[in-house]
């Protein structure tokens, strides 16, 4: 009974989002009050109705309810309290759900904190919301209902798959889906302003916030994603160029450069057009990687099982939102003024730098990740793109960017001059330099590009901190007066900072992860023991475990430096009981922010083992670095110039009611 | 600068930038990606010694020789014809005789396919796309429609 009313709930969602496609926008260009204001609790309603059928499918499984068929084929009752919640969202129906179920929040997001936007750009950019949340709703009721039922339910459950038993699948999914899903409603209010013919500043400021939340989300959502692959398929690897590695990683590089030519536009009211292109751009990407990783195109780790009628209604969403919105950019795009007159040379300037060349690594990973199934498509030739590919196109258009990164900031508006942002970067490019040489000092000619990555690394990080140090004039003013300026810096400005650091971060753990890692691979008998970089690693012997719903054959090793013991590790071979699957678990020790790392590979029957262990300098900072850019983001929504409402020519304001704080 | 300077410089810097992309993407492209080829295909033809491919098939029954160093030798079958493969590494979790598997490296002068990465999806009924559709030209695919993707 509760499983059907999860049912009903969806469908009365959908109903529901009808209504809201329909009446607000209507409301918005006829200029009828009474409609639009129907948007708001209409999108707080569908919220909780989504929310309502979410509920119960994570009762049902909880319950290990295994006459819904969705949690028989991924439950069972052995399985971990944890991984019967995680479960809801690990497989097709259940994560197109919380997909659905984060779209529809952001929509009631807006119709709940967006009181001091115009009202008829916050009902025609609730109305457009629903249009999407509405595809997506009928898509779920249509193809993949999640509380289909089964007529005589067997005992017991088919088990998730093992892989995604772990607390890697509470985390990834959801921050990945805030941030993939998160978009949509740049989108919206794109699509919302192209219908109203107005965009200015102040729909600028708006969408910020929203970008920004969008984006930080999608940022830690892709890095835990890589760091859950690192520790848990055992090949010690963090980043594949897997196509839906990259499905998430093109909205990634499109919303950055969103972000930044937003800036453009609430500052200097220049590149509109461009960045409504860019708003519409990005979602569409992430539409395109939701239908990459279901339609069953692909071949990857992530794939769903799939049937052709998902993916075939997939693409005719996608067609009809990217299509239709395209079609009304060619419309009405022409018709918004362009402002804002700037020199080459200026921050404007190094923002459609930034555009320019995340762009380009946009389309560089598209083609990359499309070429091989067009090319299946038109003349059944089978082809693989893998890392080589995009070390050879994204690797050379990134370079450029990132030398280019610390010089945006310190550029004026409108006209810069170069050899005064120049000075205010001697430090940095000091301290890179110093970086580079002593990089080349410790590892000699061996490896040439390794120190130049460190240096541009260190460049990246340090332009960051001169920029606001220099801004307050720090060293000018004396400590105590520069501590205080510091802190009085707008949120913005400290977000820039902390964001274009954590950049330098990762890079820096990407180059000296690739280039400097140790790695060992070898037949151990017990007693044996390999050197790495100073560690001994000592194989003491394998053992059996009976894990809750597995067997493992645990290997366990201790780990001295200099004969001093520094620690144990465990990696372990399970075998998923219900699915008979193996898994491995790998042995990881972090070091400050280096990692070693131990992988066990098959055991050859006599008590020997093949083991891998890698040294990975510095690794961490991959991750701790996109932390640091989603706490960059962090900041720069705190800035109190995005929570009040812009000022704006009154004249302009005809519907708008007057700009109110919304503290 | 005149407005026309500045958009001109706009213009010229983005189409710069574009056909700097452009360019190492072709490149790459010409340069940088695997084919994939079957048993069949390599004994049949003549796959130049060096060049990078992805070979895949089943591993072939009782061929899985393991050595010391965590080496490994293994033949890959289409059912029709089969190659030789060597593959110093661990083994992904699922490799098993008589199973899917995608292998990427190159021919060695001997004939012998050199691997440096051995790919088995993580899926127990999972046959890679491409091998199921290699077997299917064999003639010997025995699993449904549904597997195959």
């Amino acid at each position: 009974m509760l499983v059907e009313f999860g049912h009903y709930a969806l469908v009365l969602a959908f109903a529901l989002t009808l209504v809201q496609s329909v009446l607000p926008l209507w409301g918005a260009l006829s200029g009828d009050q009474r409609l639009m204001a129907v948007a708001p609790p209409a999108s707080v309603t569908i919220f909780m109705l989504v929310l309502a059928s979410f509920t119960v499918l994570t009762i049902a499984y909880v319950t290990s309810d295994f006459s819904v068929l969705n949690v028989l084929e991924n439950s069972h009752s052995a399985k971990p309290m944890l991984y019967k919640f995680t479960g809801v969202w690990g497989n097709h129906e259940g994560s197109m759900l919380l997909w659905v179920l984060i779209l529809v929040f952001f929509g009631a997001l807006v119709g709940i904190f967006g009181r001091n936007l115009p009202a008829d750009l916050r009902a025609a950019t609730l109305a457009v919301q629903a249009w999407v949340s509405a595809g997506f709703l009928l898509f779920l009721l249509a193809t993949s209902n999640p509380f289909e039922r089964v007529l005589n339910p067997p005992l017991e459950g088919a088990d998730l798959n093992p892989i995604l038993q772990d607390i890697g699948l509470a985390i990834h999914p959801p921050l990945l889906y805030v941030g993939y899903v998160g978009f949509s409603i740049t989108f919206s209010f794109a699509v919302a302003a192209l219908i109203l013919g107005r965009l200015d500043a102040a729909w600028a400021r708006w969408v910020r916030p929203w970008t920004l939340l969008a984006w930080s989300f999608l940022t830690l959502g892709i890095a835990m994603g890589s760091y859950w692959a690192y520790y848990e398929l055992g090949w010690g690897g963090w980043w594949f160029w897997d196509p839906v590695e990259n499905a998430s990683f093109m909205p990634w590089l499109a919303g950055t450069a969103l972000l930044h030519s937003a800036i453009v536009m609430e500052k200097r009211e220049a590149l509109k057009v461009w960045t409504v292109l860019l708003a519409i751009f990005t979602f569409s990407l992430s539409l395109l990687g939701t239908f990459l990783v279901r339609s069953g195109v692909l071949t990857s780790v992530h794939a769903f099982a799939t049937d052709p009628a998902r993916g075939v209604f997939i693409l005719a969403l996608l067609c009809i939102f990217i299509g239709g919105s395209l079609s009304l950019y060619a419309w009405r795009a022409p018709m918004l003024k362009q402002g804002g007159l700037f020199a080459p040379i200026s921050r404007e300037g190094g923002l459609v730098l930034n555009n320019l060349f995340l762009t380009a690594a946009t389309a560089a990973v598209f083609v990359g990740t499309l070429y091989p199934l067009v090319l299946d498509a038109i003349t059944g030739e089978k082809i693989s793109v893998g890392a080589p590919f995009f070390n050879l196109t994204f690797g050379p258009l990134m370079i450029p960017l990132l030398i280019a990164v610390p010089f945006g900031p310190v550029l004026s508006w409108k006209r810069g001059d170069l050899l005064a942002a120049t000075q205010r970067l001697y430090a940095a490019l000091g301290l890179a330099l110093l970086m580079t040489l002593f990089t080349f000092w410790l590892w000699g000619m061996e490896k040439v590009l390794a120190p130049l990555g460190v240096g541009l690394a260190v460049w990246v990080m340090a332009g960051a901190i001169a920029e606001i140090v220099t801004r307050v004039k720090f060293f000018e003013i004396g400590a105590k007066r520069g501590f205080a300026r510091l802190l009085g810096l707008p949120g913005s400005a400290w977000g820039t900072t902390i964001a274009h650091f954590g950049i330098g971060v990762t890079v820096l753990g990407i180059v000296t992860a690739s280039a400097f890692q140790e790695e060992r691979i070898t037949t151990m008998r017990p007693g044996d023991t390999v050197n790495l970089v100073g560690y001994e690693v000592t194989f003491d012997g394998a053992a059996p475990r009976q894990g809750p719903n597995y067997t493992e054959e645990v290997g366990h090793f201790t780990i001295r430096k200099a004969g001093a013991y520094v620690t144990e590790l465990d990696p372990s071979k399970r075998v998923y009981t219900a699915r008979q699957m193996p898994t491995t678990e790998a042995g990881i020790h972090t070091i400050g922010f280096s990692q070693l790392y131990l992988s066990l590979g098959e055991s050859r029957g006599d008590g020997a083992v093949d083991v891998r262990v890698y040294f990975k300098p510095l690794i961490t900072l991959i991750w701790i670095g996109s932390v640091i850019m989603a706490l960059g983001a962090a900041f720069s929504m705190a800035d109190r110039r995005l929570r009040i409402g812009a000022p704006k020519p009154a004249a302009k304001r005809k519907v708008a009611p007057a700009a109110v704080p919304a503290e | 600068m005149t407005r026309k300077q500045r958009r001109l410089t706009l213009i010229g810097s983005a189409g710069a930038v574009l056909a700097v992309a452009l360019g190492l993407i072709l490149f790459a492209l010409n340069d940088q990606i695997v084919f994939f080829q079957s048993p069949t295909d390599i004994t049949q033809s003549t796959v130049p010694t060096g060049q990078r491919i992805r070979l895949g098939g089943l591993v072939e029954e009782g061929s899985v020789i393991r050595s010391d160093n965590a080496e490994v030798s293994f033949r890959v079958t289409d059912m029709a014809n089969a190659v030789a493969v060597t593959y110093k590494g661990i083994l992904p979790d699922l490799f098993r005789e008589g199973q899917g598997v995608v292998t990427e490296g190159v021919i060695g002068s001997d004939g012998v396919f050199v691997a440096d990465s051995v790919l088995a999806k993580h899926d127990e009924n999972y046959v890679p796309k491409e091998v199921a559709e290699a077997l299917k030209a064999q003639g010997h695919w025995q699993g449904g429609e549904g597997e195959a993707q």
